[in-house]
């Protein structure tokens, strides 16, 4: 009973964060899943079926492999787990096959490989300072990022729903990250360079890990603190604001937009400034995902996963900053409150009107168009940010 | 102030959780000719939208009471009706008569689970919040973290949202109620109680507790002053109630009766299918169903039952306090649920209510019988296909309040409430040091026995002569639990001094 207390009790808050959204991932087991789904069971028929040589060829499906070598063996590894689920899904010729064990099996592969970006996390918040905090849980600093990172609502959206396996590849990035901040620049490198051959989308981030690496560990003439805020002061700014810009519209913007937020994330629990920048990035993001998921059943979840995580991450990053100034002004809270009337307009108002037939592509344009607006404003937030801040940095050492 | 932001996500989670499950199966999907409780409710929209109200509860050429007949009191037949109102403006296919029989389709499925939904919103969840936001002595922390365990409470979640049922608007009509006259607004606490009645008579299982709290406070200003006034006032909303809700079937003494009968089905025996009380449990052994006659069944039963609940009902006459009243409330129900007549599995909910409102103050006991109870359903939740949703929501429930509530640190005599108890028991045994011990041990038994049933319910197949097997070793064991439970409570009601001692200095 003592050890169970213990198991439960203390310093556990962690696991239960973890193992709670593990459980949400579980319940969004039966929801809608997009062409992905069959994508990732065509690749783990290829890599199951076929040799090697004839992976990169082969056609049968017009989902064809084309994800970088490492995602295709992480495919033939889990293809040998999938056949004790249900052997046919791994034929080749069985286009759209989708058993319920197949679902189940998919579902639980994402669920399972997340266990590496559980793992990226806490490694994060082993970098965060947490001495200057205050004793309630809550408005710890690393409470907060577990939070923000571990109950994300873009990973939970693409991930279990749409479905993908961003989650575990985050994971990585995360964790190579967390290297670098614990002067493991090698590892870090090395885990990078791991990801890239799983996903190769990565590369809009490989010219400032290049930089950081070059400025931290190669030239190393007067050693920066390897903090979170050096890690992107050093960096030309474009190098992380230009995938925000380029990134196209959902997965492709999710990708760097998640890549800038997860960054972002780090950054966020540090200064009051980055959180501001922060929030709108991150919330503004996250509605653009709406469109992704168009089903009815579907609708209340990702408007109750969205007020929660939108609620949560305003609330705590407000209780922790609130000695600071106001995280928002009257403009942004306009344009962030904007977002709800917009949802009403394009979900529940825009399908009875007559213009659904003739013109179905609104809803889709007003999101975007809205949403880009926050995003550029969000960058050039960051990018004054980021020629500021260096000075204040220079001027206290001196 | 700063904590209150969590008030919101944690609600939020609540709700995301209900809705996920709702994604799953129901009842009798796919399962023709009789379906479910969902084509059940989609009858009754039917019946109640498609004929004239007093043809609603009799059998007729366009109303065959076989097919899932209306069995509960009018205030579920105008919720129907209201539902129907919007099913027709959206399909009217959903509920035209007789070709409507069995309708199933994905549009009407979100339909059905969205009218759960905002009952729930409406009526349960708020009376939630705010029963806990008035907790007293509790920080502001304690009262969310609260809220989220009992939202989490799997058992009402899997039934409304899974099996498919309102149950939550007749716990939440009743938690209005128990909030009503905790906060001495009795009147308005009685009528919510009453509207409970009025939509599921289950809910006369908390009548008594209600009954002797509301005259025991009526005793307490004194019968010949404030007190009778009181009695009176409380006399008459009751009334009222139910005259306003059964005002369309008063007008022929035949309706009347009719709708009696519907609700109380004598005929049917003192229990039907498998279920975790005491007669179903004794019937393993004797089959006292075929043995007694009906009549002395319906004695028994009554006799029994009403002798497990009265010292408790006793004293909360004698002693009202609104920690007593919570406490009758479960001891009452869980009298009524293992030894009353025809009595269902999910008539346990009627139970679990009560025990997450003395969550915070038990928390050890509490979640282990939310646990058990949900536990006892099981042969139902997997005849509905709902394995995964009740292991993941169980799961959810058992960490959150695990570690809201650290659990596993509360378990001292004092926590237990069995001081007092052990103390008494002292007097006789000096060495009766043993309890919280023992208590913990049956703890581990039971979630091993719990798991393994579980476990074999779900991976073995019954014996070909025994096809009942698990269930009734479902049902079996929960009964054991339960009647551990009923004692443990009354243990706690009946030996808790402090209400005695505060009375007199008042």
């Amino acid at each position: 009973m003592a050890a169970l207390g213990f198991a439960t009790g203390g310093g556990s808050w962690f696991s239960a964060l973890a193992l709670g959204v593990t459980l949400l991932k579980c319940l969004l087991i039966p929801t809608y899943h997009s062409t992905d789904f069959e994508v990732h069971r065509n690749w783990l028929a290829i890599t199951h079926s076929l040799p090697v040589s004839q992976w990169y060829y082969e056609a049968t499906s017009e989902w064809t492999l084309d994800y970088p070598p490492f995602f295709a063996w992480f495919e033939y590894v889990l293809s040998h787990v999938a056949k004790y689920f249900d052997q046919e899904m791994l034929n080749i010729h069985n286009l759209n096959y989708c058993s319920s064990r197949t679902l189940l099996f998919q579902r639980f592969s994402v669920i399972f490989t997340d266990a590496l970006f559980v793992y990226a996390v806490h490694e994060c918040c082993k970098c965060i300072d947490g001495k200057k905090s205050s004793k309630e849980l809550t408005e710890k600093p690393k409470f907060i990022l577990s939070v923000l990172l571990l109950w994300n609502f873009g990973l939970l959206i693409v991930d279990h729903i749409h479905f993908q396996y961003n989650g575990f590849l985050f994971g990585l990035m995360l964790l190579s990250i967390a290297r670098l901040f614990q002067k493991r620049h090698l590892e870090g490198a090395f885990l990078f360079a791991v990801l890239l051959h799983f996903k190769h989308i990565y590369l809009y981030v490989a010219p400032a890990y290049g930089v950081y690496l070059l400025r931290s560990y190669c030239f190393t003439a007067n050693k920066p603190e390897p903090t979170a805020s050096s890690l992107f002061t050093t960096l030309p700014f474009q190098e992380r604001a230009l995938p925000c810009i380029l990134g196209s519209k959902f997965l492709g913007f999710v990708q760097c937009f998640g890549q800038s937020a997860v960054h972002h994330r780090l950054l966020s629990v540090g200064k009051a400034g980055d959180a501001s920048i922060f929030l709108i990035l991150t919330t503004t993001g996250h509605y653009s995902l709406f469109p992704l998921l168009f089903t009815a059943p579907e609708l209340p979840v990702k408007i109750l996963l969205m007020l929660l995580f939108t609620i949560y991450s305003i609330s705590s990053l407000k209780t922790l900053f609130r000695k600071e100034k106001p995280l928002f002004n009257w403009m942004e809270t306009f344009y962030l409150l904007g977002l709800g009337p917009l949802e009403v307009c394009c979900e529940f108002i825009f399908p009875f009107t007559s213009w659904k037939l003739k013109y179905p592509f609104i809803p889709l344009l007003l999101t975007s168009v809205y949403c880009a607006v926050g995003i550029t404003y969000a960058w050039f937030k960051l990018y004054i940010s980021v020629l500021t801040d260096p000075l204040v940095l220079k001027t206290k050492k001196q | 102030m700063e904590k209150w932001y969590l008030m919101p996500v944690v609600v939020l989670i609540g709700l995301t959780v209900r809705w996920t499950v709702s994604l799953n199966s129901y009842s009798g999907a796919g399962k023709p000719p009789m379906f479910g409780d969902y084509e059940a409710q989609r009858h009754w929209q039917e019946i109640t939208f498609n004929l004239p109200v007093r043809q609603w509860y009799f059998n007729t050429s366009d109303n065959n009471l076989q097919y899932w007949g209306l069995d509960y009191p009018p205030l579920t037949a105008y919720h129907s009706l209201l539902c129907a109102y919007v099913a027709e403006f959206i399909n009217p296919d959903w509920i035209a008569l007789h070709t409507s029989r069995g309708y199933e389709s994905q549009a009407h499925k979100l339909f059905m689970r969205a009218t759960v939904f905002i009952a729930d919103v409406l009526i349960y969840i708020p009376a939630v919040i705010l029963y806990c936001c008035c907790l007293k002595e509790t920080s502001t922390k304690r009262k969310i973290t609260n809220v989220l365990c009992i939202l989490l409470y799997p058992g009402l979640i899997l039934i409304d949202y899974g099996h498919f049922q309102y149950n939550s608007v007749s716990l939440g009509f009743a938690l209005w109620g128990v909030l009503g006259v905790s906060c001495d607004w009795d009147l308005l606490g009685s009528l919510a109680f009453c509207l409970a009645v009025n939509y599921k008579q289950m809910e006369l299982y908390h009548s008594l507790p209600f009954f002797c709290f509301l005259l025991g406070k009526c005793f307490k200003k004194g019968l010949k002053g404030k007190g009778f006034v009181l009695l009176i006032k409380l006399a008459c909303t009751v009334v009222a109630s139910f005259l306003l809700c059964w005002l369309p079937f008063f007008a022929e003494r035949e309706q009347t009766l009719q709708v009696l009968r519907r609700l109380f089905p004598v005929d049917r025996g003192l229990f039907e299918d498998k279920v975790a009380n005491i007669w179903c449990s004794f019937n393993v052994f004797l089959k006292i169903k075929d043995i007694l006659p009906r009549h002395s069944q319906v004695i028994i039963s009554f006799c029994f039952t009403f002798l497990s609940l009265l010292p408790a009902c006793i004293k909360l006459t004698l002693q009202p306090s609104p920690k007593g009243f919570r406490f009758t409330l479960v001891s009452c129900a869980l009298s009524f649920f293992l030894f009353s007549f025809q009595v269902h599995e999910k008539s346990i909910l009627l139970v679990s209510l009560p025990v997450c409102l003395v969550l915070n103050e038990i928390p050890f006991i509490s979640t282990w019988f939310l646990l058990v109870s949900t536990f006892s359903m099981l042969p139902l939740l997997l005849k509905d296909e709902l394995l995964m949703p009740s292991v993941v929501t169980v799961m959810a429930f058992f960490i959150a309040c695990a570690t809201s509530f650290s659990i596993f640190e509360k378990i001292s005599e004092e926590e237990l409430r069995l001081q007092s108890f052990s103390v008494s028991v002292r007097k006789y045994l000096p060495c009766f040091t043993f309890l919280p011990r023992i208590i913990q041990h049956l703890f581990l038994i039971s979630v091993v026995a719990i798991v393994l049933l579980t476990l074999m319910t779900v991976t073995l197949d019954p014996p070909g002569e025994l096809p009942d097997l698990f269930s009734v070793l479902v049902c079996f064991v929960s009964c054991l639990h339960f009647l551990f439970f009923l004692v443990y409570f009354n243990i706690v009601i009946m030996w808790d001094r402090r209400n005695g001692r505060n009375q007199k200095k008042i």
